[in-house]
């Protein structure tokens, strides 16, 4: 039976290598598909290769070194006895319910089919963007746009930087940047320390993370750096590029011009958390579910990863923010959920104890997780405050006043009927950018939950795909007579 | 025992048709309902490929063609947006010497009917087109056809409807529908209707509705396979497309190009593009256009949309219950026409009659001549 498996993992992160090595473990040979040029994902991300300096791991990783090390040692162990693949964007799934199915891939400007009868998806995450005016300016970075100018190219997004929004990455960033010798003119997080302290008991559920995080702070309180809690964060200004941002306590009054405090930078690196990229999962035809702790949709996944089609298995940050320890657990235990499901009743208890340990320790993180989302909690809230003028979809240059005159008018409450009559989320980046945020302005304009407001569907390609990919192409076949419309 | 609601009229889908003849419906005084079980002008009305084209059409469309292309000419007045109707001509190119043939005995036919169309090949094609490949080798223009996007237009002929004094329900699924010898008896969502007349503009799902009155037809659904580009400069100046089909192909004012042609796939109820038609499409636009080697493709998707056997719809009264109209299986071509549609419906609602030919639509051409069936006269 497992002779006919061909088991595909898209994905080279913490839970993709993990999950790579767990069906080596056990004689199987999976195919590892990998946007990045090298492994690492996006937390244990390396510099490219030849890119001109050299910067040590435990200067690009931290306390994380010895972790990024491990996984980059076990990949490069792997590579005999797995398919591998870097550079290739996965962007369409076509997949039948237990009879695995096709992946579309594009590598080295060619189209490619990618058959698999299971597949791990272990996507990753990118940065929540939420919108503030101005944002759109140039020299405003998410977060981790901000990190992986770091980890890759070994620069900085500018001279004087402000890191702003909330999440945990605010301060590590903030830190790597300081140590890395840049100015870090402030760093404002928009949930209030009260907050954090509420959620100190769930946080201390993962002792030697919660200590990072102290350790991180305190660091930049000894180094100078001004750092602000619980603020509103106003506007960014500049003509071609940011100059300066605006701010004011969250608890002050509103519309009070004197408490508005203005910030000098020529950068902006701005983050609310972490947002899973589900888009995949999304086009097979996974079920969704809508996640209340993290206040987004979900691909629906049992204890082992099982999504609700036979055959995909979703591991890691794409299938719901955990980070990068649970990634590796849940890339493992999405690989023994392939070998239980390839070898049907023959060996049902052969991992029992491993895979009710992985699944004990996953349960533990996500206590703390729960913990850091109440820490750090993304002002959604906030969607009433954002002036008319400011731009929430930037690719299509569509604003928050288009969108709440929409919804005014009673044309749209739901988020893909909005998107239908304003464009919002229809450019280039289909919405991993601004459909959060239009999500929050329509729950706000109708008073109504994020989950009532529905989901922005993915569409394929994941990404934008070059036509002339399409050239070389011969297995191609003509449409067919009754496939003719004008 | 709920309340019951009496009608004049009660159309089963919100798609372009069902609301362009609740629209007419409305402004002639009368009481309508309108039954959506989704969301307005959100299937098949509100995601295709918006072309706005009589040329290429049968002759025994030519006649509702133009005059539906009239009330588009009205557009603004009519709904109170453009719907970005842009009146860009649309040109049928010819790849072979044989197709240039098959435009020139076209162009001949349409003028009988009033739709004039300029023949262009040679070097005369090749400088005023610079930017069509050279697979092309002439075409057909027909100035006064045009494109416009359905995402507005569809949604906005419900929102005008309901502005005239329709009762539009959207996310309200008809679940039950019979005749009982005088009306129309429905209920949806808890609620009971009763309606002098029903309209079934239930578009790829009209046939659950055209079966319980004895008038289900043989129709498939079609996954109409669509890719938008990015933005790019403006360089496609009319409505694209091909004699004998394949490809089609238009620039909206943004800068992307919308392109469709193939089939995507589905299950009767949602449908997906499938890749394979992309790439295969994908290859073709590029030899047809050259400019967009260097494009991006950003989006794909398709729709749901009914398909007969002949490819000309369902228009016109049941012949088995008074009082049912049918409007459906638009076969992939109803953008332009449907808007026409629902002033038709309405006309054999108000006075019983049309004067734009419909006998090539009638919903009994697909049984066979013997199989003439008794009219049903109460239930």
């Amino acid at each position: 039976m497992t002779d006919a498996a061909r088991i595909v993992i898209v994905g080279a992160g913490p839970a993709g290598v993990r999950a790579a090595e767990t069906l080596v473990a056990a004689g199987l040979r999976p195919l590892v598909l990998d946007e990045q040029s090298r492994c690492g994902g996006q937390i244990y991300r390396q510099p490219a290769a030849g890119a001109g300096f050299e910067r040590s791991k435990r200067t690009l990783y931290g306390f994380e070194a010895a972790k990024a090390h491990a996984l980059h040692s076990t990949m490069e162990a792997l590579l005999p006895h797995i398919g591998y693949q870097a550079d290739t964007l996965v962007w369409d799934c076509e997949a039948r319910n237990g009879q695995g199915g096709r992946l579309v891939a594009l590598h080295d400007a060619r189209e490619q089919n990618v058959p698999f009868s299971h597949l791990i998806l272990a996507t990753g995450a990118t940065d929540r963007v939420l919108p503030i005016p101005g944002w759109t300016l140039p020299g405003v970075y998410t977060l981790g746009g901000a990190q992986t100018a770091l980890k890759t190219q070994g620069c900085a997004i500018g001279s004087q930087i402000v890191f702003a929004g909330t999440g945990p990455l605010l301060y590590l960033v903030a830190y790597q940047y300081a140590k890395a010798g840049a100015r870090v003119a402030a760093v404002l997080d928009t949930s209030p320390l009260a907050a954090q302290a509420r959620a100190l008991p769930k946080l201390a559920r993962q002792p030697a993370t919660l200590a990072k995080g102290v350790y991180y702070v305190g660091w930049l309180q000894a180094h100078g750096v001004r750092i602000e809690r619980n603020v509103t964060l106003e506007r960014v200004h500049g003509e071609r590029s940011v100059t300066s941002l605006a701010w004011r306590r969250a608890d002050a009054g509103n519309g009070d011009e004197a408490i508005v405090e203005t910030i000098r930078c020529d950068a902006l690196a701005l983050g609310f958390g972490l947002r899973p990229e589900t888009q995949l999962a999304d086009i097979a035809g996974c079920r969704f579910r809508f996640d209340d702790t993290t206040q987004c949709w979900l691909p629906e996944r049992d204890a082992a990863g099982r999504s609700s089609i036979a055959g995909i298995y979703l591991a890691g940050d794409g299938a719901g923010i955990a980070g990068a320890d649970a990634a590796e657990l849940a890339g493992r235990r999405a690989a023994l959920a392939v070998l239980e499901d390839l070898q049907c009743e023959a060996t049902p208890d052969a991992h029992h104890e491993e895979t009710a340990s992985l699944e004990r320790a996953m349960k533990r993180i996500a206590v703390f997780r729960s913990g850091l989302e109440a820490a750090f909690p993304p002002p959604f809230g906030r969607a009433a405050s954002w002036p008319d003028d400011t731009i929430v979809c930037r690719c299509e240059q569509i604003d928050a006043g288009t969108l709440r005159r929409c919804v005014r008018a009673g044309e749209a409450k739901e988020i893909n009927r909005l998107k239908a009559l304003t464009r919002v989320g229809m450019g280039r980046c289909q919405g991993r950018m601004c459909g959060e945020a239009a999500l929050a302005l329509i729950a706000d304009e109708t008073d109504c939950s994020m989950q009532t407001v529905g989901r922005l569907r993915a569409q394929a390609p994941v990404k934008p795909i070059p036509l002339a990919a399409a050239l070389g192409d011969d297995a191609l076949a003509a449409i067919p007579e009754h496939a003719r419309d004008e | 025992m709920s309340e019951l609601h009496h009608y004049d009229v009660a159309i089963a889908g919100g798609g372009l048709v069902g609301a362009s003849a609740a629209l007419a419906l409305a402004r002639a005084g009368l009481r309508v309902v309108l039954f959506e079980r989704r969301y307005c002008g959100a299937q098949a009305s509100g995601v295709n490929y918006g072309g706005v084209r009589c040329q290429g059409r049968p002759a025994e469309q030519l006649p509702l063609a133009m005059r539906a292309r009239e009330v588009w000419r009205r557009l603004p007045e009519s709904i109170g947006i453009d719907g970005e109707f842009v009146v860009s001509g649309h040109l049928r190119l010819a790849r072979s010497e044989a197709d240039l043939a098959g435009l020139a005995e076209y162009a001949h036919m349409a003028a009988e009917h009033g739709l004039h169309l300029e023949l262009i090949a040679g070097r005369a094609f090749r400088t005023r087109y610079p930017w069509l490949g050279s697979a092309a080798i002439g075409g057909s223009l027909c100035e006064t056809d045009g494109h416009a996007n359905p995402r507005l237009v569809s949604p906005a002929f419900a929102q005008a409807a309901r502005r005239a004094g329709a009762d539009v329900l959207e996310l309200t699924p008809l679940d039950d529908v019979t005749y009982d010898g005088a009306r129309f008896q429905l209920s949806a969502n808890g609620r009971r209707f009763s309606a002098d007349w029903l309209i079934n503009a239930a578009g790829a799902w009209a046939n659950t509705i055209a079966q319980r009155f004895g008038d289900a037809v043989p129709m498939q659904p079609i996954y109409p396979n669509m890719w938008v580009t990015e933005p790019l400069p403006q360089f496609i100046t009319h409505n694209l497309g091909v004699y004998g089909g394949g490809i089609y192909a238009r620039q909206v004012a943004r800068g992307n190009c919308i392109i469709g042609g193939g089939r995507g796939y589905g299950d009767g109820q949602y449908a997906q593009p499938s890749s394979d038609t992309t790439r295969t499409v994908m290859r073709d636009a590029c030899a047809l256009l050259p400019m967009l080697r260097e494009a991006l493709l950003i989006r794909s998707w398709s729709g749901v949309e009914g398909c007969t056997p002949d490819h000309n719809p369902i228009i016109g009264a049941s012949h088995r219950v008074p009082r049912l109209l049918h409007a459906f299986g638009f076969s992939g071509g109803g953008f332009l026409l449907a808007p026409g549609v629902g002033e038709v419906l309405a006309e054999l609602v108000v006075s019983g009659a049309t004067a734009t030919p419909l006998a090539a639509f009638d919903v009994d051409r697909f049984v066979p001549a013997a199989a003439s069936l008794p009219s049903i006269t109460s239930s």
